[in-house]
């Protein structure tokens, strides 16, 4: 009997040389798969139906100096955030540790001391509620979520006692120096965007090119695994809350500059727009996935969302819808992204 | 000499005795079959070689030097190296972020040190072109089949020059072309010289790949064959204890 097989072995016609140096995407595709893109997207989209609906508002010099400075101090915490949600982990007390920092500044101008003094006090009230935060999820292994939200009570309450619950308004010789770090500009952008700016590419640069920031992605993927590896996993995870602490800290003291006062229920609500911009962005609160453009741009997108909003005469109660609906579309699309990829 | 001997291994956990009295010695380039029914002290004794337990008697030598592993990382230190059944991957990561974790290669630049993709997709390419596998360094894991899953976790036990490879249940849960594919990674580590102890229910794989079985029931080692020499129905036997022993 005969047959047509082929009598010699199979071979393969590719050599495993050629596959193992495959990228497995190109670079489009991979810009198509990512949240960030199609936010952006969305931004410009939504920036130019607004120019071309009012040019006269809405692209002014003043609503572009007044759009980026608002959600640059938002965009700043949700930078520190994305580190502790790609752990896998949730910090609720951002907007209380706002008001306890802005307190500490406030008393510490207010009692004539230099005004690196009280941005020193107060970078320093911020990331040691950070650590209280950190050691508290990751030494005593209670969940983030409840640790943090005894924080945002435990913070706010601080503020209120410290400050005696009074506005804190006569900030001392060195009040107008301290002043102008938040509500100064150079060059025509508010100091709170170029903060925001330094910020987004330091962390864009640590979370992708070193190795503490591809722990913290590790953690969020896989928290036993990156253990039995020999990933340092409570530290890096202490590490994250002290980063979102001090990052809080940063924004209040700018918003406090800005505002030239400080009242103890500073960022009141700021906890929800901060995990909302990461979420807009492309973080995941499973962990393991978001970025440092990301939250910057979901920051500045809810801005944009409400801004728009304010200068098409919507009555501004309805923000609050608006932003939620874009809360879950974003959402939406990572799963459906999610489904696709998989 | 052999590369690591076991002899007189028993573990009690309060009045459970989870091994009793275990012998066993694998040659370097060997592959040994470990079988044995659920509770019959496989994973203590793997642990116990992993040094996640303390044996409560008994010595472990390699190369004939006695050692006491108080922590994974001691015997890791040895070159002993463990595959989980769960793989201890991220998913998020690429193969080669996954390889590389907890290790990373670094580069200078001034004073920060940022991590060395250029060198590691290289060197990963390399380790998986060594197995004959057909994964790509910069796939996420997320997007791999459970065969190349096997490879990523072998490949890092490649990077430490492990000289003892333990798989848990390695061919468990994925398809027939894969576990094809995860036996001849296995046929590659032992031509590398490198002592393979395979942990398994699946009796086709174990017999295809393994140079010798053994067989644990209730804590002691009940057969110690080459495979030559026993076969699956025999294994069955012992297992179950029908056939007490060999």
């Amino acid at each position: 009997m005969t047959t047509n097989l082929p009598t010699r072995p199979f071979q393969s016609s590719v050599a495993i040389e050629d596959i193992t140096g495959l990228k497995e995407r190109s670079l489009g595709q991979r810009l198509l798969a990512s949240q960030p893109f199609w936010v952006t997207i969305a931004l410009i989209i939504m920036c130019a139906v607004m120019t071309w609906d009012q040019p006269d508002a809405f692209a002014s010099a003043d609503n572009f100096y007044n759009i980026t400075r608002n959600f640059a101090f938002i965009g700043i915490m949700a930078v520190g955030m994305t580190a502790v949600i790609l752990t896998g982990g949730i910090d609720l007390s951002v907007g209380s540790l706002m008001g306890l920092v802005g307190v500490v500044c406030g008393l510490v101008l207010q009692a004539g001391y230099h005004w690196a003094a009280a941005v020193l006090a107060g970078l320093f009230a911020g990331g040691a509620a950070g650590a209280v935060n950190g050691l508290l999820i990751a030494y005593v292994g209670l969940p983030a979520f409840v640790v943090t939200l005894g924080m945002l009570s435990v913070a706010r309450s601080l503020a209120i006692v410290l400050s005696e619950n009074k506005m804190i308004y006569e900030f001392g010789p060195w009040g107008d120096t301290f002043n102008a770090l938040g509500g100064g500009s150079v060059l025509g952008i508010a100091n709170p965007v170029w903060t925001l700016l330094v910020l987004a590419l330091v962390f864009g640069f640590v979370f992708n090119a070193t190795a503490w920031g591809n722990y913290l992605y590790a953690i969020g993927s896989n928290e036993n695994a990156a253990r039995l590896t020999g990933v340092p996993v409570r530290r890096i995870k202490l590490q994250a809350y002290i980063v979102s602490g001090l990052t809080a800290a940063l924004a209040s003291v700018l918003i406090v500059g800005w505002q030239g006062s400080a009242i103890n229920a500073l960022g009141q609500g700021y906890e929800l727009r901060v995990i909302a911009s990461t979420v807009i962005g492309g973080a995941d609160l499973m962990g393991g996935q978001g970025s440092a453009y990301g939250a910057v741009v979901g920051a500045a997108l809810i801005e944009v969302i409400r801004n728009s909003l304010l200068m098409a005469g919507v009555d501004s109660n309805w923000q609050g819808a608006f932003v939620g609906l874009f809360i879950v579309l974003a959402v939406l699309l990572q799963r459906i992204r999610g489904k696709r990829s998989a | 000499m052999a590369l690591l001997e076991l002899q007189g291994i028993a573990k009690h956990f309060g009045a459970i005795e989870a091994l009793k009295g275990v012998d066993l010695s694998i040659q370097a380039g060997e592959v040994v079959g470990l079988m044995g029914d659920n509770g019959a002290g496989k994973s203590t004794l793997v642990r116990v070689i992993a040094g996640n337990f303390r044996p409560s008697e008994g010595e472990i030598r390699i190369e004939g030097q006695t050692k006491h592993f108080h922590k994974p990382v001691d015997a890791r230190a040895e070159g002993i190296e463990v595959v989980y059944q769960d793989l201890a991957l991220c998913d998020n990561l690429t193969a080669a972020a996954n390889v590389f974790l907890g290790r990373e290669m670094k580069r200078r630049i001034g004073p920060i040190k940022i991590l060395d993709y250029a060198a590691m997709y290289a060197r990963v390419a390399e380790l998986f072109s060594e197995l004959k596998s057909e994964t790509r360094p910069r796939d996420l894991v997320r997007q791999m089949s459970g065969g190349q899953r096997q490879a990523v976790a072998i490949a890092r036990t490649r990077l430490s020059d492990a000289r003892i490879v333990l798989m848990d249940e390695p061919t468990a849960a994925i398809s027939v072309r894969q576990v094809a594919e995860v036996l001849g990674l296995i046929r590659r580590l032992r031509d590398k010289g490198i002592a393979v102890v395979l942990i398994s229910h699946r009796m086709p794989d174990v017999f295809a790949v393994s140079d010798r079985v053994v067989v644990m029931r209730r804590g002691t080692k009940v057969a110690d064959k080459s495979v030559n020499q026993t076969s699956p129905e025999e294994v069955t036997g012992l297992i179950t204890g029908a056939i007490h022993t060999a």
